[in-house]
């Protein structure tokens, strides 16, 4: 049996992991300092789950890939400059923050409306993929609201990998507790994957991909429609840095068996 | 004054993990009356098991159906427990059962719902939660106004409620058949049958990617970088984490150390795992790894490098050191 899949990746960008991040607070609560001025890179998980999409895309003849994306426009616009050049899709951009701090209640109905306005989906073929957690508000909360917005209530997180069956369903291995996968067959879709790694390495920078992706990008950030998060009812108290700066002994010219004893007495106090 | 429901999953043979029972110790310290609800195949022993904690009342949806974890029946049974106890403060373990149905519930109810929070504390006579963004890089508190706000509390963050059993009078719901085309059909161990990832070890060691590298002698000791590994794993039962780079050779093909799968990492694209002591070897401790030990407390690493990122300020004790060498000594003391 031949299954096209129409997938929708929800994804955004964070910060580069290797920046310093410092919270300052705001009229509209908190902040990252010198947040637009921060390097930002499309979140590792989602990712994740848009290189994911494009595997099996090319392994359904006939599937789509859709990126919908909730940040600030020009923010976008500079990280999908390398994200296209990674695998095929077709951007569905929403100007709004991307923030940490914004509440997934908010985001996933702004994303559910923006999923439900692509033309002609096909809710028999949809698999909404999005990362299990951001890097930035790492809350794991956004795609099953979505999930639930659109009606799906096949849903699965810190998924690894999918097989697709000669039926057309689904195998997905889950994360759970003690690094095991739980199996789960769904008899098809739609559903909802939060993905965790998977297996695929970063695909290769490919220059033709993005030209081909830029002719469909440019256009969706200039349509990109506001999506303001108002945080409603959502109150911070506080947003503070940790304070966890050790004192560290170096040791040098210790002998590897006197190591190894200091090591042992210490892995044996209680 | 908030109707608390503490929303537990029981396991196969009834009763409540640790996480389930951490969650009630937190709630019991709200202010509040708590109602205790309870899914899974069997639901009295776990409810027995608890019958001691002062909950107002017992609830539970139970039946094969619930057995296994699965979005669909978790979501329409957690819905029904907080509908049938009318709650406005839903806690919860932040299990990976949790974790996938809960936000769902939340959105059903017209909720919110809050997860990985590590405190929660009263302000003002409200429940006030501490977590973290960004990955570890900042802990915030904050307060919602909506009702019923859901929480999904990290686990080993609270005591776990340990007071007498009993006897638990439990109202069973009745659940209409929840429609689902999603069948569980088992689970998978870790693909070496070596089970590395131990969350309950009072030891995390890490192995960054200094073990994959060619040694002294110009060669790569792979064969040897795991059974050093694994031979102390073994003799420590320690958990074990990966960097970054290392688990990424592994899914790159370059495997050399067959037994460290994504699911070992640690750091700001892995796991953060809780460990009362982390022994870090070959890893540079670079600031997106070290994210993931914000809650393991005493912290050492052996590296050849004495200006690696553990040594400014990240770990307690820096061993400038051959880890080949340290670990067959190490190997040989446990």
């Amino acid at each position: 049996m031949s299954t096209a899949f129409q997938i929708v990746v929800c994804g955004s960008f964070v910060p580069d992991p290797l920046q310093t991040l410092e919270p300052v607070a705001g009229p509209g609560g908190p902040s990252l300092k010198n947040e637009m001025m921060l390097p930002a890179v499309l979140d590792p998980w989602a990712g994740h789950a848009l290189f994911e999409a494009s595997n099996l895309a090319l392994r359904t003849p006939g599937s789509r890939v859709w990126l919908v994306s909730l940040g600030a426009k020009a923010k976008l616009q500079q990280v999908m400059m390398t994200v296209a050049q990674k695998v095929p899709f077709e951007l569905v951009a929403l100007d709004g923050p991307a923030s940490g701090f914004c509440d997934s209640f908010e985001t996933a109905a702004h994303l559910a409306a923006a999923i439900e306005a692509i033309p002609a989906l096909d809710q028999t073929k949809l698999l909404v993929f999005g990362g299990w957690e951001s890097a930035s508000r790492g809350a794991g909360s956004t795609l099953q609201m979505v999930g639930e917005r659109l009606g799906i209530a096949e849903q699965f997180q810190g998924v690894d990998q999918v097989t697709v069956g000669a039926d057309g369903s689904l195998e997905i291995l889950e994360r759970v507790e003690g690094g095991r996968h739980q199996i789960s067959v769904c008899t098809a879709p739609p559903a909802v994957l939060g993905w965790a790694t998977g297996h695929l390495p970063e695909p290769r920078n490919n220059p033709q991909v993005g030209m081909a992706n830029m002719r469909t990008i440019m256009p969706a950030l200039q349509r990109a429609r506001p999506a303001p998060v108002a945080n409603t009812g959502l109150c911070f108290g506080s947003v503070t840095l940790p304070r966890q700066q050790r004192e560290t002994r170096v040791v040098k010219n210790m002998p590897a068996e006197e190591i190894a004893g200091e090591i042992a007495a210490w892995a044996k106090e209680e | 004054m908030e109707t608390i429901l503490v929303l537990a999953h029981t396991e196969p043979d009834g009763k409540l993990a640790k996480p389930a029972r951490e969650a009630l110790t937190a709630a019991l310290a709200q202010n509040g009356d708590v109602t205790v609800g309870l899914v899974g195949a069997v639901v009295q022993p776990g409810a027995d098991q608890i019958a001691g904690c002062g909950a107002a009342r017992f609830l539970a949806v139970a039946g094969e159906a619930f057995a296994q974890p699965r979005y669909a029946t978790d979501a329409s049974a957690a819905e029904a427990l907080c509908r049938a106890a009318d709650a406005k403060l839903v806690i919860a373990a932040g299990t990976s059962r949790w974790a996938r149905a809960l936000a769902g519930v939340a959105l059903r109810l017209g909720g919110r719902i809050d997860t990985h929070v590590t405190g929660l504390a009263l302000q003002n006579g409200t429940p006030a939660a501490t977590r973290w963004f960004y990955r570890q890089r900042m802990e915030a508190t904050l307060t919602r106004t909506q009702r019923p706000w859901v929480i999904l509390l990290d686990p080993g963050c609270w005591p776990e409620w340990n007071g007498p059993a009993g006897t638990a009078n439990v109202d069973l719901l009745d659940m209409p058949e929840v429609a689902t085309s999603t069948t569980v059909t088992g689970t998978r161990a870790p693909k070496a049958g070596e089970q590395t990832i131990r969350p309950d070890a009072r030891l995390l060691f890490v192995a960054g990617a200094g073990w994959t590298k060619k040694q002294a002698d110009g060669t790569v000791h792979g064969a040897e970088a795991e059974s050093l590994i694994l031979g102390f794993l073994g003799k420590a039962q320690a958990s074990l984490g990966g960097s970054k780079s290392l688990v990424d050779q592994s899914g790159e093909g370059e495997a050399v150390l067959r037994f460290m799968t994504h699911l070992n990492q640690v750091g700001q694209t892995g796991s953060t795992p809780r460990h009362p002591k982390g022994l870090a070897t070959c890893c540079h401790g670079e600031e997106p790894h070290v994210v993931g030990w914000r809650f393991v407390n005493q912290r050492r690493a052996i590296n050849l490098d004495a200006n690696c990122g553990w040594a400014r300020g990240k770990a307690d004790v820096v061993y400038v050191a051959d880890a080949f060498e340290v670990m067959r000594h190490l190997n040989r003391l446990l």
